[in-house]
């Protein structure tokens, strides 16, 4: 019955229709707009009312800020300024102009000697030189006038990078010592230059003696030495003890329980011995004095950095074997993270001296640097242990029966594991405890919100806020903002899965 | 035939407590247990000297002691005349309050947050994007400083709010946004209110049942009862009745401006506010983050098993997504709840007194050990704010 399609079909094409454009609405813009903002009629109504959001919020914000005053003098000059142009809004940019850098350093000394000598050369030989302004005999009132004029000369940007040119050189190198850790792709020999860098930073910010970290340097590699040097000649463990005796002649006086002073530590013998030989330092700075967003970078960092190893050390110690060391470390964990860091910060600047010994006090700013480290750890410990525990059994297992010990299959198999997983919760630890660096502004240090506070506090600037705030949060955003799309960034380089 | 050996029983010798990992677990511990209690020694043994040498002791007499202080936000009475004790009471009191209100508020942003974030619209989608990362990114100090200098520089003062004052109240003429606080409303109790109040409770409970009885019958019967439609009137009916049966014994007492200040109504200070609404804006973001993260973890075959079975979007929502996004969305989530609450200890920044009472309150006291820290924190961190605490009591 059936023959050939010929018989039954009316038509068949021969050749393939000649392909047609896209309908129009199906390509480009258009079809990003229909499917992005106008998919249904809700969603037409969401974008319009976003519409209204974006409008209402920007016609409020925009002429405010690009209207903003730059040049003034105090809150009032702003407001006459304001009215003389007919604005009804306008920032105050001026009180950023004429503070930014109080917001970033507080008020760490500017190195006026330099400033002078370089850029105010006529007037400072006019007025006598260094010792008639600076040295020991010059007048105070004469040199604050001096200086004062002498800023007002030169301006913030000429202050700005000469001036503190000790917090600029330190963050600089900061830059270049923390690249290679982050990104792999730079010459593993510059890794050098970040175990260097914590002491050439001390010795720019706080000053003195240069001999001061070189000598707590040399202790360090001379532990390791013994270390290595004695381990190899007996065992590893007269190699550790070894290196711990030397490090504790070095740094403290264990003679000190027998009433034997003077010997021991060897530190101020040694620095001593390196300054009589060839003196160099520059102007020590106290560290109450520290301010600015350079105390939140300062304590940020070194937070960070302090923490990253006791974390895990808490984390793996919380996962041991061994009840006592489990028990400590829950311990602590818990009761670090059971209380707010504002307490913490309370006991570092009220209560730590009453735990040392009589007589012994410390710089506030390492106080708060140890209480933020021990904060952060415990919290990186939490998330180090999710790690640690989703790691699947078996590969603990495999390193042990490949003969690995513990040290070394936590090293080569365990950790890179657990670590990959939790950067996500790390960095979110790290954000946090940056952002947390505000709140030392509790126990009286001077970090960007105390200080503007202060500005706020002035006759000048009474009654500006969102100017200052608006700088102050945009300088936090942009560090933590890095560190989050950093992470992602690691994230994406370390997926070994294939999806 | 094979033999059993069994190993050599060696005599017990000093060098396995290193050198044997069945042994060396143990010399660890009690080398690490001899180290911490030489630590707590010194320590305990430095602080008794240290106070020793300051003629101090360690007690918690003070608890009972006149505390000497006011506080601003109070809950129950307190007076500077009451013991330290009762001022820790309010402080936590206070610190409850914010925290709980915190609690709902963030989670109502938060929800709606990360649900449009993850909306189709792209508009939408950016604005709550920048709006988390806003939030995020920056310290919640901050926010609980703008919000208080908002507070307290842009709003009004209460004399603005007299006739032609260019100010006026919201909300029908009943709350009032002043530099010094906010005015509600308070509700005034009258004889029968109780009954009111038991009716409503009773209807709550009555709701529950229904929701209980409608669940029974549609796994017997399979038919569905309208709850929601039922449960809405079982929650006003009833007791709007009773409000009327017992001749409205519940009324507000609207805050009035009275001389320089508002008389009547609940005072609700500008530091609570501020400490509220910068906690709960903070945290919402984050719990944005949490919800997004909580429905991108159910996986799409879950929604497209759903419409397969022909249920509406919805229920789909409802009966398939939530019940499995919850499971992942609730545990962080109750972490953020810790957080916030401890993150209020920040409010005595603004001006708020919370349980965490600052310790320099307590070091006024001339019986209690004291440090620098008076003189530092008066001389950097000039307070200058606090005009608010002390000068805005009713004139």
């Amino acid at each position: 019955m059936t023959t050939g399609p010929s018989s039954s079909v009316a038509f068949v094409r021969q050749a393939l229709v000649p392909a047609a454009p896209p309908p129009p609405g199906q390509t480009g813009a258009m079809r990003w707009v229909r499917e992005n903002l106008v998919s249904s009629w809700f969603n037409a109504i969401l974008t319009l009312v976003a519409i209204y959001v974006i409008w209402s919020v920007l016609s409020g914000v925009l002429p405010w800020t690009l209207n903003g005053i730059w040049n003034a003098g105090s809150l009032n000059e702003c407001r006459e300024i304001r009215d003389a142009r007919g604005l009804e809004t306008a920032a105050c940019w001026a009180v950023i102009n004429e503070r930014w850098l109080q917001i970033l350093f507080g008020f760490y000394p500017t190195d006026d000697p330099l400033l002078a000598r370089v850029f105010y050369a006529d007037a400072y030989a006019a007025a006598g030189g260094y010792d008639a302004v600076f040295g020991a005999a010059s007048n105070a009132t004469d040199r604050i006038a001096f200086v004062g004029a002498m800023k007002a000369e030169l301006g913030n940007l000429t202050i700005f990078f000469f001036g503190y040119w000790r917090p600029l050189v330190a963050l600089i190198l900061l830059v270049i010592a923390v690249a290679p850790i982050l990104y792999s792709s730079l010459p593993r020999k510059m890794l050098l230059f970040s175990l260097a860098y914590p002491f050439i930073a001390v010795f720019l910010l706080w000053g003195g003696s240069v001999w001061g970290p070189v000598t707590v340097a040399l202790g360090l590699v001379a532990s390791i030495v013994v270390a290595r040097s004695v381990s190899a000649q007996s065992s590893a463990l007269f190699g550790g003890l070894a290196s711990i005796l030397f490090f504790a002649l070095f740094f403290f006086n264990p003679l000190g329980v027998l009433g034997v002073q003077g010997l021991f530590p060897l530190f101020p013998h040694v620095k001593g011995v390196f300054d009589a030989a060839l003196p160099f330092g520059i102007t020590a700075i106290p560290s109450d004095i520290f301010g600015g967003f350079m105390l939140a970078i300062i304590i940020g960092t070194s937070g960070i950095v302090l923490s990253l190893p006791l974390g895990i050390a808490l984390a793996l110690g919380r996962q041991s074997s061994m009840p006592l060391i489990r028990w400590v470390c829950v311990t602590f964990i818990e009761v670090i993270r059971g209380v707010p860091l504002i307490v913490w910060l309370f006991t570092a600047s009220l209560l730590l001296n009453y735990f040392l010994p009589p007589g012994t006090s410390f710089d506030l700013l390492l106080r708060v640097i140890i209480m933020v480290t021990l904060f952060a750890s415990a919290y990186l410990a939490e998330v180090v242990r999710g790690g640690l525990a989703a790691l699947p059994k078996g590969q603990y297992e495999a390193a042990d029966s490949l003969g690995l010990d513990y040290w070394k299959s936590m090293q080569l198999v365990v950790l890179p594991q657990a670590l990959k997983i939790s950067i996500p919760g790390i960095v979110n630890t790290f954000i946090g405890l940056f952002k947390d660096t505000t709140l030392v502004v509790f126990i009286g240090l001077r970090d960007p919100l105390g200080l503007t506070n202060a500005i706020r506090a002035t006759g000048e600037w009474n009654g500006i806020y969102w100017e200052l705030y608006i700088f102050v949060g945009l300088l936090f955003f942009v560090f933590c903002f890095f560190m989050s799309r950093y992470s992602m960034y690691l994230e994406r380089k370390l997926r070994t899965d294939h999806r | 035939m094979a033999e059993m050996t069994t190993p050599p029983r060696e005599a017990f010798r000093l060098s396995q407590l290193l050198y044997d990992a069945r042994y060396r677990s143990l010399t660890i511990q009690v080398v690490a247990a001899i180290l911490i209690m030489l630590l707590l020694v010194e320590l305990v043994d430095n602080t008794v000297t240290n106070l020793a040498a300051l003629g101090k002791d360690i007690g918690f007499g003070f608890l009972w002691s006149t505390a000497g202080y006011d506080i601003n936000q109070q809950i129950i009475p307190f007076s500077s005349q009451d013991t330290h004790a009762r001022a820790a009471l309010v402080g936590i009191l206070n610190t409850l309050l914010v925290a709980a209100l915190g609690c709902v508020l963030a989670t109502v942003i938060g929800v709606l947050a990360g649900v449009l974030r993850l909306s189709k619209n792209w508009l939408v989608a950016r604005i709550m994007t920048f709006y988390v990362e806003a939030m995020r990114n920056t310290p919640l100090l901050i926010w609980i400083l703008i919000v208080f200098a908002v507070m307290t520089e842009a709003t009004p003062q209460p004399r603005e709010f007299r006739e032609g004052g260019g100010a006026s109240m919201i909300l029908w003429d009943s709350v009032a946004v002043s530099n010094r606080g906010v005015y509600i409303p308070k509700p005034v109790w009258a004889e029968g209110s109780g009954l009111v109040l038991a009716v409503f409770a009773l209807s709550i409970i009555g709701i529950f049942v229904l929701r209980r009885i409608a669940r029974k019958r549609q796994e017997a019967t399979g038919a569905q009862l309208p709850v929601f439609r039922l449960s809405l009137v079982l929650f006003f009916v009833p007791a709007l009745l009773a409000y009327f049966v017992m001749g409205r014994p519940v009324t507000l007492e609207y805050p009035e401006l009275g001389g320089f200040n508002f008389a009547g109504g609940i005072q609700i200070r500008n530091s609570f506010i501020a400490l509220w609404l910068a906690l709960s804006l903070y945290t919402s973001a984050f719990i944005a983050e949490i919800v997004r993260s909580g429905i991108l973890a159910v996986s799409k075959g879950q929604t497209e098993a759903a419409f397969a079975l022909g249920m509406q979007p919805n229920r789909t929502m409802q009966l398939i997504i939530l019940p499995q996004a919850l499971r992942v969305i609730i545990p962080p989530l109750i972490s953020q709840y810790l957080n916030l609450t401890k993150n209020s200890s920040l409010g005595h920044r603004g001006g708020l007194h919370g349980c965490a009472l600052d310790p320099g309150r307590h070091h006024h006291q001339p019986d209690r050990p004291r440090t620098g820290r008076d003189a530092v924190a008066g001389r950097v961190l000039p307070d200058h704010q606090p005009d608010h605490l002390d000068a805005d009591e009713p004139v």
